[in-house]
């Protein structure tokens, strides 16, 4: 089971990985949103894996509970993940018009255009 | 979405849905549930109301602006944290009473946590809620 | 080096004197003046108990776990040094009242000149080494600020920066070796590290503590290769120069060598430290004071020649050198800064410091004659002033110096025969002789601003007459304080004739011979020094505009702007570091205890793989979409298997939200571009980056489930939950609870994330680009 679960993160931190560096801004965001899921799985699988036993506390089991630390951390995790690639759909969607392109080398290089003095040397 | 079916059901729906995202949170501190996942049911129930009736009636549903809500929402979390150092305790130290207590039974617990928790769910709430809405209305 | 430094003349010019001081400036002033007469009162009131070598001590915690204490103690040296700031302070407050009037930061200059002496103050005053350190540096950025005070003028920040950097790296080196000094000896109070004597120097650190030390104290007081900075910072205003450039602050690094003197003194490593720096400082900077047209230039220079002469009788532990030390301290202190004032005045009422340009001032400037020319002549060494005294003693130590006496003497007779002729400059072609050719007609100044250098000159003929007044209160004390031991000290004008006073006569004949062929000697100076290379400021320049340079190559390199090119870098550097970490440190992994795959977790497993390669490959949004769903929804099923319920439940939430929010957005957005093939060399690298960065986290993740966990926190959680916090949904309960804060964090989080997005989405963008 660790071996599988460790290839799975592996094959998902590969394929968000090549998402990120693609030149399409909606790929990196897919990539973005794959790698938020990925980290969570991180976490959660480091923090030891138990089958069942949810951490709710029944009077009188004193039942091996699953480890509640990362549960906790992750379930913030994805909400505020949420927020984040939230923001930077929007943030795409703006740079897009304003830009026209979602190509982030074109993006980049519209920038300059704008601002001549931007890759001057500082005085 | 000018679908009668969908607008019909969506209607039922989100009575339903707000309804169990007050459940999940009242009873997050026992069984499974909590602000944020009662936040997030009561915000998708928000939405495939959204999606039916436009964000004109998202905005009427909610009656309040919902930059309004998540500003509500913090200011409930820090209240739970604040009423603590009234009595000399840490910020955000758990504080309970028990309603209707007997030896064997402690009764209704209430105590600041579950304050808080209501905080964290008008928060994701109105934050979730608040992003589609933005998003509908300007597209 | 920038040759000539402009008057500052023109922007304090006559039109703003008429307009009254303003209330701040007064008040300002008030506060200065004071504090400053407070304090010498003070010292004043101690000395009797001070020399009588009971020192004035207080003591009081401060951050007593890195063992500072706010310890001051005042010894002999303390006072001697508390007095000279605080009375010398009280006149240049009062000359900068008359010399700045209505200048519209009058307020700020007296300001940062009452700070300057606080820290000046609790810089000689401290005995915790922490303390003394802090106010070391509080003086280095009280003195940025005043050399800049005419901040409008580059060459003012030039120099202002300059001696920030040169004295602030000095301090970085001195908070090092203190540091070390203090766990080498155990103690961090001065006064316990000086009772412990010589002992120091048997320790291994030894040469280290020695060279960062002595770091700090030859950038501060300016010696051999760091002396560049103090001409250049005669850019400040003159009675900052006469208070920080004669008198204080560079006797700050003076003040620390004969602090520390009998903890790392009495080496040869120290001898030969300072006898060298001192010498060298001593011999270069003579050249180049007769070299100066500028007056003010020309001071300067011969204060880094008296600081090197200090630094070079600093380095043997004999009583006489000690003395010679503090005596020429005392009246280099008295002359400089009456000289200093002097030049403020001259500048002041003819516009220029040229002294090819002045003359016969005497006839315009009577009373500041009288300092310059009283100020003048005990810096020549003239008896009966105080500076004939010090040039004795200065002579009676080089004498007695065992090894290499020629050496010094000759190097002390040179520098004084200097100082002579510079004497004669000031006496014979600026105040009492000489030919004007000044346009304006040049008025004496107020009486604020002769009365400092009046005073000053004055003690120096009075102490210089009557030896007595200083002898047994003031220097003595210091010189015991330095030696730490008990020193009997007299001074007198008279000592027969003897080595000192041949040698006197000899100084006074080169001096007046130097100064009648002044021209020519500047000259062959000039020639010389052209055929050296001039090191020290050039090297100031290459390093500084180096590390500019660098920063901005590195800046231009690394900050491209272009998103895949940071990422490329971020990644690149995460699957570097951790291979290098993972064969430097192999994840020991043991197989034993391994967990049986059951077939649903297979299943999805199997299904997530594959929905991950179809997004990798797939070129429709559609498919994307669906396949990043497949991905969400395994891992919620994951979550969901593994008892993290309450996590799966939000998983499938989110996943939800995801795709109204994708959907939404992605209308507006055009479908994806037919791949290029000219991308395609570019379409390995990322590949190879990404099959990397995978491969790398597939090892962490299984050394990381291996390898057994610490369920502390875990098991705190699992007993408390019900127990204290009355829940049974532990994760929750954590969430509300035990890390309320962390969550209440984290909603801020979400909240901020909203309201930007809401923010943003209202934005209104032209389609040519916001800016234009």
């Amino acid at each position: 089971m660790e071996i599988l679960l460790s290839l799975l993160v592996g094959v998902l931190m590969s394929v968000s990985v090549w998402m990120l560096l693609s030149r399409n801004l909606v790929k990196f965001l897919f990539g973005l949103v794959l790698i938020s899921n990925v980290a969570n799985l991180i976490i959660f699988k480091v923090g030891g894996l138990t089958m069942g036993a949810p951490p709710l506390i029944v009077d009188g089991i004193a039942a091996e509970y699953a480890n509640s630390l990362p549960q906790a951390l992750v379930l913030t995790a994805i909400v505020i993940g949420f927020g984040l690639v939230s923001f930077t759909l929007v943030l795409a969607l703006k740079a897009y018009q304003a830009i026209g392109t979602l190509n982030v080398d074109e993006m980049t290089l519209a920038e300059k255009r704008q601002d001549p003095d931007d890759s001057s040397e500082p005085s | 979405m000018n679908s009668l079916i969908f607008s019909t059901i969506s209607r039922l729906l989100v009575g339903l849905m707000l309804l169990f995202s007050v459940f999940l949170l009242w009873r997050g501190h026992n069984e499974p549930g909590g602000g944020f996942i009662g936040g997030l049911v009561a915000a998708a129930g928000i939405i495939v109301y959204g999606l039916a009736e436009g964000p004109a009636m998202m905005r009427k549903l909610l009656r309040v602006n919902p930059r309004t809500l998540v500003l509500i929402g913090l200011l409930t979390a820090m209240f739970a944290g604040i009423l603590p150092l009234l009595q000399d305790n840490a910020f955000l130290t758990g504080m309970w009473m028990f309603i209707g207590a007997t030896a064997t039974d402690k009764g209704l617990a209430l105590g600041t946590p579950l304050i808080f928790d209501i905080g964290v769910y008008l928060v994701v709430v109105g934050g979730v809620a608040g992003m589609v809405i933005a998003l509908e209305e300007e597209l | 080096m920038p040759a000539e430094i402009s008057p500052q003349t023109n922007a304090y010019s006559n039109s703003e004197i008429r307009q009254g001081i303003n209330n701040s400036a007064k008040i300002a002033f008030a506060c200065a003046l004071a504090s400053a007469i407070a304090f010498f009162v003070a010292y004043l009131s101690q000395i009797s108990t001070i020399s009588a070598e009971i020192p004035w001590t207080f003591n009081t915690q401060w951050v007593p776990r890195l063992g500072v204490e706010l310890a001051f103690r005042v010894d002999g040296l303390s006072l001697l040094f508390g007095l000279l700031i605080s009375g010398i302070g009280i006149l240049v407050v009062i000359y900068s009242y008359g010399y700045f009037k209505a200048h519209k930061s009058h307020d700020r200059l007296q300001w940062l000149l009452l700070a300057f002496m606080l820290s000046m103050l609790g810089l000689v005053s401290s005995d915790n080494i922490i303390l003394l350190f802090i106010f070391w540096e509080l003086t280095t950025i009280t003195s940025f600020l005043l050399v800049g005070f005419d901040h409008e003028n580059s060459n003012a920040r030039r120099s202002a920066l300059q001696a920030l950097l040169v004295t602030g790296g000095g301090g970085l080196a001195l908070l090092v070796g203190l540091i070390m000094l203090a766990q080498a000896s155990g103690t961090y109070l001065l006064s316990e590290i000086i009772a412990a004597g010589p002992a120091i120097a048997e320790h291994e650190h030894y040469p280290v503590i020695l060279t960062l030390i002595l770091l700090g104290a030859f950038t501060k007081s300016a010696q051999f290769p760091f002396h560049f900075w103090l001409p250049n910072a005669m850019a400040a205003p003159s009675p900052v120069s006469a208070y920080l450039h004669s008198a204080t602050m560079v006797k700050a690094g003076i003040y620390l060598m004969m602090r520390l003197q009998p903890s790392l003194g009495g080496t040869e490593e120290w001898f030969y430290a300072l006898s060298i720096a001192g010498g060298i400082t001593a011999v270069w900077s003579s050249m180049m004071a007769l070299k100066q047209n500028d007056l003010k230039l020309m001071l300067a220079w011969t204060t880094v020649m008296a600081l090197g002469t200090i630094t070079l009788f600093l380095a043997s532990n004999l009583q006489i050198a000690a003395l010679a030390a503090v005596t020429f301290l005392v009246v280099h202190a008295f002359y400089k800064c009456a000289l200093f004032l002097v030049i403020g005045n001259v500048d002041k009422s003819t516009g220029t410091r040229d002294f090819n340009k002045l003359g016969s001032l005497v006839r315009f400037m009577p009373i500041t004659t009288v300092g310059a020319v009283l100020a003048a002549l005990s810096m020549a060494g003239i008896p009966p002033f105080l500076g004939f005294i010090g040039k004795e003693l200065k002579y009676e130590g080089a004498l007695a110096l065992a090894e290499q006496p020629w050496l010094i003497v000759a190097t002390a007779v040179a520098a004084n025969a200097m100082m002579v002729a510079i004497a004669l400059t000031f006496i014979f072609r600026v105040f009492l002789g000489g030919q004007s050719t000044i346009t304006r007609e040049p008025k004496e100044v107020s009486v604020l601003m002769w009365i400092g250098p009046v005073l000053l000159a004055t003690a120096g003929l009075l102490s210089g007459i009557f030896p007595d007044l200083i002898a047994q209160s003031f220097i003595q004390p210091a010189v015991s304080s330095i030696l730490a031991t008990s020193s009997e000290v007299k001074l007198s004008l008279w000592h027969g004739v003897n080595g000192p006073l041949i040698l006197s006569v000899i100084t006074v004949a080169i001096g007046t011979l130097l100064f009648f062929k002044l021209n020519l000697v500047s000259q062959a100076i000039n020639n010389l020094v052209e055929k050296l290379p001039v090191i020290s400021d050039n090297a100031y320049e290459v390093l500084l505009n180096g590390t500019q340079s660098l920063a901005s190559g590195l800046t231009n390199r690394l900050q491209t702007g272009s998103l895949s090119h940071y990422l490329t870098i971020v990644f690149s550097v995460f699957v570097v570091s951790v291979t290098a970490t993972l064969l430097y440190q192999p994840v020991a992994m043991n197989f034993t205890n391994l967990t049986a795959v059951t077939p649903l977790i297979a299943l999805v497993v199997i299904f997530m793989m594959g929905a991950a390669l179809v997004l990798a490959f797939s070129n429709t949004r559609l498919l994307s979409i669906c396949a990043l769903g497949v991905v969400g929804s395994g891992v919620a099923v994951l979550f969901l298997v593994f008892g993290a319920i309450d996590v799966a439940i939000t998983q499938l939430m989110v996943e939800t939200l995801f795709v109204v929010l994708i959907a939404t957005v992605l209308i507006k957005l055009p479908r994806f571009p037919e791949q290029k093939n000219s991308a395609k060399g570019r379409g390995y690298r990322d590949a190879f980056i990404a099959i990397a960065a995978g491969v790398v986290m597939t090892i962490i993740t299984l050394g990381v489930s291996l390898t057994p966990l610490d369920m502390t926190v875990t098991e705190f959680f699992e007993a408390n939950s019900l127990v204290k916090a009355y829940g049974r949904n532990i994760v929750n309960v954590i969430l509300v609870d035990f890390r309320a804060l962390d969550t209440l964090g984290e909603v801020a989080v979400v909240a901020t994330a909203a309201m930007a997005v809401i923010a943003l989405v209202k934005v209104r963008v032209h389609p040519q680009g916001p800016h234009s």
